[in-house]
């Protein structure tokens, strides 16, 4: 329990946690989703090329969206971006800093749907099984061109009639299976390098440049939530104002209404101030009326206290 | 336990956050709706297609409006639209923004349902299942079935155990064929809705920042004002009530004085708090009847003013409250009984 408090409030304290912590769950996400996603490849000849294709790079492209949309940095960043400069000059490299950081972030979960996708095979059979050489395959090769292209096209699909006792289909397989394990391979080998790096090389660039960067765009980010936050009390008050004048303005109504009221002294603090003057039925329901039909202007200052 | 408590403090803590977290609660939902639904194909040729699509849109639009409904703001909305204009202006931009705002939130779980079934493909499958175009995918040179014959035989096909097509047109096929067509569309339906999200949200600080800080300002207002005025008569309503029932049973207690000559009233005074706070009723007699007169005839909305300050009765005119007081609050006591 206390382990989990102490996560959970590290992942809150920095806006950068923050956002380690939305990549690492959108990455999980993506993991999660191709292994419930029912892979169906059509094995139809000129369908198998875009539906093996079509799952290998559109759902990426929806995992870098929803990580931006997802970053509240990449808000933050935009809206720097756009202001305009009126008193703070802008700084580009802060912007820069702040597009890389959210670039790299967002290329998380496409980059693990990618090698996910690769490691496991069944696109990539899917989509160039037609594409084979038939002369390489022994089941292939005395076939008719048009029949070879329907046959290659089924290879993908174990069950099929066609393919279940045949045994140059698990040749396909095997090759086409061998190949895209060894793209995925490379593919998680070079990212890491790159990754890597890239994270041990920059110290030795531009470190002055960097830091600058990275202060000011937390500075920045900071610098809204707090703005956020200050509205946020700022109404909550300018409310309380608000309201304890509307019901002031009706015990004066009321007062200069009702003779029979007694001047109040000093002895009536505690339930006479909630009550506000308010006392009967009447009052009560023309108070409630009042604040339907005429809600007071927002402005607290110009109205006296008494 | 914990857990949970901090994660339902954390989501409370911001009202937007909260929302937030009834909108992922009712994408989840939507998705272990889908789960548990028996999906059941009629196949049957003109029954398919309304029943794969009534499956495929007729939730989602019911979990629109669930959204709407689950949301709080809608009242709020609701009231800032209607309410009549009076001493302060109304501005239409901020109504715009409060309900964009849950509208946006509301179609989060129509749009989960929509991409599962899609990329399930049970739905399509069942309602176009008499669409498949047999001269590509099987024998369209079988021998010639009447065009009703046909569409019997298609409406079938999500139908394994019953399915008696073969020779026209093989059933894993026309599967493959449906779902790999259905799931395409659904890739393509969670693509477009992502883009236009993001377009949304990344347009908005490009074109009408400063308007949108101003709409969102008021909207919070608005709900907070509304928020503390319930507070505030929460409380007056309480204080009202106190008051009241302290009058009540006073009344009460005067007129038992008044009608058995009981206790004098300088006993309480005597006996100190407790006896104080039993306002001269001290039997069971007597009980009975405070609580049959307050069921039969509850005292009239409308607090006495002499009552209200202290217990020593006009406090405002400056005179020693002692003897005459008592004969003052009888004459007090009767009227309330009125």
């Amino acid at each position: 329990m206390d382990r989990f408090r102490m996560i959970f409030q590290y992942f809150q304290s920095n806006s950068e946690s923050v956002m380690n912590g939305i990549c690492g769950l959108l990455a999980l996400a993506s993991v999660k989703m191709y292994t419930s996603f029912d892979f169906s490849c059509p094995c139809l000849p000129q369908y198998n090329m875009a539906y093996g294709l079509g799952i290998m790079f559109v759902p990426p492209v929806i995992l870098f969206l929803c990580s931006l949309i997802l970053n509240r940095q990449s808000l933050v960043m935009l809206e720097e971006w756009r202001r305009p400069q009126g008193c703070r000059k802008k700084d580009l490299a802060v912007i820069r800093y702040m597009c890389s950081s959210i670039m790299q972030r967002a290329m998380v979960a496409p980059v693990v749907w990618i090698v996910v996708t690769l490691l496991d095979g069944k696109c990539l059979i899917c989509a160039f099984s037609g594409s084979m050489d038939p002369e390489k395959f022994v089941g292939f090769a005395n076939v008719s061109t048009v029949q070879v292209q329907q046959l290659l096209a089924k290879v993908p699909c174990k069950d099929d009639e066609l393919m279940r006792n045949n045994t140059s289909r698990k040749a396909v397989s095997r090759y086409l299976r061998c190949w895209s394990q060894a793209l995925g391979w490379s593919i998680l080998l070079i990212l890491i390098i790159a990754a890597f790096l890239a994270r041990w090389l920059r110290p030795c660039f531009n470190q002055a440049t960097l830091l600058q960067a990275r202060h000011w765009s937390n500075y920045i980010d900071i610098e809204q939530k707090i703005f956020e936050e200050t509205c946020c009390e700022h109404s909550r008050l300018l409310a309380h104002k608000c309201i304890l004048h509307f019901f002031e303005s009706m015990r004066q109504e009321i007062k200069l209404h009702s003779f029979t009221l007694p001047r109040e002294g000093e002895g009536t603090e505690g339930e006479e101030d909630f009550l506000w003057g308010i006392t009967d039925q009447d009052q009560v329901n023309k108070f409630l009326k009042t604040w339907y039909y005429e809600k007071p202007p927002l402005d607290v200052s110009q109205k006296t206290q008494r | 336990m914990d857990k949970f408590r901090m994660i339902f403090q954390f989501f409370q803590s911001n009202q937007e956050s909260f929302m937030n977290g009834i909108c992922g609660i009712m994408a989840l939902a939507s998705t272990q709706m889908y789960s548990a639904f028996d999906f059941n194909c009629p196949c049957l040729p003109h029954y398919n297609l309304a029943y794969g699509l009534g499956i495929l849109l007729v939730p989602p639009f019911i979990l629109f409006l669930l959204g709407f409904v689950l949301n709080n703001n809608i009242s709020m909305l609701a009231e800032e639209w209607r309410r009549p204009q009076g001493r302060r202006g109304k501005d239409p931009a901020v109504l715009r923004y409060m309900f964009c705002s849950m509208a946006q939130r509301a179609m989060i779980a129509p749009a989960v349902w929509v991409s599962v079934t899609l990329l399930d493909g049970k739905c399509i499958t069942c309602a176009f299942c008499t669409s498949v175009p047999v001269e590509t995918l099987g024998n369209a040179s079988h021998p010639r079935l009447s065009q009703g014959e046909i569409q019997r035989v298609l409406a079938r096909i999500p139908c394994k155990e019953i399915y008696n097509g073969q020779q026209l047109i093989a059933n894993e096929v026309a599967i493959r064929y449906l779902r790999c067509i259905s799931q395409a569309l659904g890739w393509c339906f969670v693509l477009l809705m992502t883009t236009l999200a993001f377009l949304v949200r990344s347009l908005r600080p490009c074109f009408s920042q400063a308007a949108f800080l101003k709409s969102r300002y008021w909207s919070h207002y608005i709900d907070i004002e509304r928020k503390l005025f319930d507070e505030t008569c929460a409380e007056h309503a309480r204080s009202f009530a106190k008051v009241c029932i302290q009058q009540f049973f006073e009344g009460m207690s005067t007129d038992l004085v008044a009608a058995r000559r009981h206790l004098p009233r300088k006993a309480p005074a005597d006996a100190g708090e407790a006896a104080e706070k039993l306002l001269g009723i001290t039997d069971r007699g007597t009980m009975n009847m405070a609580l049959k007169s307050w069921h039969r005839c509850k005292p009239a909305l409308q607090l006495h003013p002499p009552a209200l300050p202290t217990r020593n009765g006009w406090a405002g005119e400056g005179q020693p409250p002692m003897h005459p007081s008592v004969p003052r609050k009888e004459t007090a006591a009767y009227y309330s009984w009125v």
